[in-house]
């Protein structure tokens, strides 16, 4: 078990430009099922052995795909995404970085009336390792094993991924939920997921600077959570009033410090590494039974 | 993107949202032209940086003739301003906006912001203008309407009505603040914004309603479809580091330490700046070079990074999850060679092909430090420091 992907999947690429292609072809060499390809005016050809279809409606009638990556510039990406929960799928990743935040906010106002779920944007993507992969994760660093993982960044998620599998420790999915203002999935959808699945014994969960996600999961963590958690925030040493490389990192208004979102995971139960090379070790505090 | 006052209420007055008028100055005597044209009693003169407390650092002044004008202008233009905002450097004042005086009978505030939390678009108004509203906030919450947008229905004319009367404005202002806040909705979204406040919102004795001051926030990522914007857009504002990087594409932010840091991410680069500082030094920036990292973009960012004269050693951190190490390795020493790096140079190579990389930086003529592990990085980093003043 795992969440969100698994072995079944069938996926979706919309927007076969380059970088489209390069991870598609990543993502068939890992053994998950790319069923299709969605270009407009490209429809009919194949690219690299994926049919590609003018539309998601087009390859979802022909292909049976339950999910959909994006890799669509930020123009379209917005439309992109409604155009996956128009054709019915049930999980929309959506890669694509610079989308502007109104576009999103109202595609995300618009998903509420849509059975799809979406993650992203501006996020790496979901790994369930050894079974399937959407997206852009370096997914041979990953193991199957017991931990969720879930993560507002690209780079540091592959790192406390690594540091699980440095000692030992495999993980159930890793999920990059992104670094815009307004996402699809947040952390309490993701410790939802983990919760409910049989099979993710624990959770390692990074923050960052800004809004208010990290206190809301730490009070979800409180009233919910019987699995432990380890967490890390990152930018415990940014300036307030700058934003630090995602859109939504950034203090604003006294709000969204690193030292607000650590006191509530604490006050919350979650173990919170002090340091960056501290995540796996945190967790095998926080959850000793999976040490290796 | 921010932009400067005068430039704000320019987009203000397209959208039929209701400013005092004003004429920009760069000199004295263009100052002095401006308030005879206006031919208002009094007027202001206003210092056009990109900072709030303006008024409190001297930045502001009220003149009675087109003389005072002009010597309130000499004495603002060419001023390092400093206010809360500016942080203890300042801001030199290039240009003055002059502005006809209103008489004021009540200061109140309004704003249109994104709010993050119920992911809609939230109008704010309060009957304390002039105060900064997280003061407010703290203060006196009740004091604070808020009226939560649906961004595919849009601003509705009751949720102005409730805020206008709220505020206790008779059933006229009513009306002239629907139109106001109906046009600074539409600007708002047309062109945008991340934030639209308007601070303090004044009433004036014959019951019009203006905008005194205005701070509009943009939001990169859409500036590609608002050209107008984009044209205010005033390099000299910026931290020259900052919009220096921004044209390399590349993200950066100036801090005051000593360790220079370039990383591919944005979560990994905050989590470098905080692995430094536990080891007990002090970044020198955040560097985010994004995904794909080759010779041109490290040459790049060490030539940025270098001119922070403060910093006494770099640290590359870099995870290749798609990205190859062996050719990020490359670009490293090509990069250090081209600028003839003269500072220590710790560099962590983690990920794909990470072994090769490894090789490639220890066989090249620069005394690279080589670290495995993230914390090996950040205390390495900081003895280089250590070894190097």
């Amino acid at each position: 078990m795992s969440i969100l992907a698994d072995k079944n999947t069938r996926l979706l690429v919309q927007g076969m430009g380059r970088m489209g292609q390069f991870h598609a072809g990543l993502s068939v060499e890992y053994g998950t099922q790319v069923v299709g390809g969605v270009h407009p005016g490209r429809g009919g050809s194949a690219i690299d052995g994926i049919p590609i279809f003018d539309t998601v409606a087009g390859a979802v009638a022909e292909t049976g795909a339950d999910a959909s990556v994006i890799f669509v510039p930020p123009p379209g990406a917005a439309d992109a995404i409604l155009e996956a929960a128009d054709a019915g799928l049930s999980l929309a990743v959506c890669i694509t970085e610079g989308i502007p935040a109104l576009d999103m906010l109202r595609a995300k106002a618009a998903l509420a009336d849509t059975g799809m779920r979406l993650v992203g944007p501006n996020c790496p993507g979901v790994v369930t390792p050894e079974q399937c992969r959407i997206g852009i994760m370096p997914a041979q660093i990953t193991r199957p094993g017991p931990v969720g993982v879930v993560s507002r960044s690209g780079t540091l998620t592959y790192e406390a991924v690594d540091q699980l599998s440095r000692l030992g420790i495999g993980q159930s999915t890793c999920l990059g939920i992104g670094g815009d203002p307004v996402i699809g999935t947040n952390f309490i959808d993701a410790l939802e997921l983990f919760e409910a699945d049989p099979d993710t014994k624990a959770v390692v969960m990074i923050g960052e600077i800004g809004g208010s996600a990290e206190e809301e999961a730490a009070e979800f963590v409180k009233a919910k959570m019987s699995k432990p958690v380890a967490a890390f925030i990152a930018g415990q040493n940014a300036p307030p009033g700058k934003r630090m490389g995602h859109a939504g990192a950034i203090i604003a208004g006294g709000k969204g410090r690193a030292s607000d979102k650590i006191a509530a995971l604490e006050a919350a139960g979650v173990a919170v590494a002090s340091s960056p090379a501290e995540i796996g070790s945190t967790l095998v505090e926080a959850a000793p039974e999976l040490g290796a | 993107m921010n932009v400067h006052e005068y430039q704000a209420k320019e987009l203000l007055r397209r959208y039929g949202v209701a400013v005092p008028e004003g004429q920009l100055a760069t000199t004295p005597a263009e100052a002095e032209a401006a308030a005879r044209a206006l031919g208002s009693d009094v007027v202001v003169v206003k210092a056009q940086v990109h900072a709030g407390g303006r008024g409190k650092g001297g930045g502001i002044k009220l003149a009675k003739s087109a003389a005072e004008a002009k010597q309130a202008a000499s004495e603002i233009l060419g001023m390092t301003l400093v206010t809360h905002q500016t942080g203890p450097e300042g801001k030199l004042v290039r240009s003055v906006y002059v502005e006809a005086g209103s008489a004021i009978a009540r200061e109140l505030y309004l704003a249109v912001v994104l709010d993050r939390a119920t992911e809609k678009l939230a109008v704010i108004a309060s009957t304390e203008g002039g105060m900064e509203i997280e003061e407010v906030a703290a203060k006196t919450p009740e004091k604070i309407l808020t009226e939560s947008v649906d961004p595919n229905h849009g601003l509705q004319s009751f949720q102005a009505r409730k805020l206008g009367f709220g505020l206790g404005l008779d059933a006229e202002q009513v009306k002239r603040f629907d139109a106001f806040l109906a046009g600074l909705y539409r600007l708002f979204v047309e062109k945008d914004c991340s934030l639209a406040e308007i601070n303090p919102l004044v009433v004036s004795e014959d019951g019009e309603i203006l905008a005194l001051d205005c701070k509009l926030n943009f939001d990169d990522s859409a500036l590609y479809r608002n050209a107008d914007v984009r044209e205010f857009y005033d390099p000299e504002e910026e931290d020259a580091r900052e919009s220096a990087a921004k044209e390399l594409d590349l993200a950066y932010v100036g801090l005051n330490g000593s360790i220079g840091c370039m990383v591919n991410g944005a979560g990994l680069a905050m989590a470098t700046l905080d692995m430094i500082t536990v080891c007990g030094g002090s970044p020198a920036n955040f560097l985010d070079c994004g995904g794909g990292v080759d010779k041109d973009k490290v040459t790049a960012a060490f030539k940025l990074i270098l001119q922070d004269e403060n910093v006494k050693a770099i640290l590359v951190n870099i995870f290749g999850g798609i990205v190859r190490c062996d050719l990020i390795a490359e670009g490293v020493v090509a990069g250090a060679e081209e600028v003839g790096l003269a500072v220590p140079l710790v560099v962590r190579l983690q990920g794909t092909n990470a072994e090769e990389g490894r090789k490639i930086l220890a066989e090249s003529d620069l005394s690279i430090v080589a670290a495995e592990t993230l914390r090996e990085a950040g205390e390495k980093a900081v003895s280089a420091v250590g070894s190097a003043s």
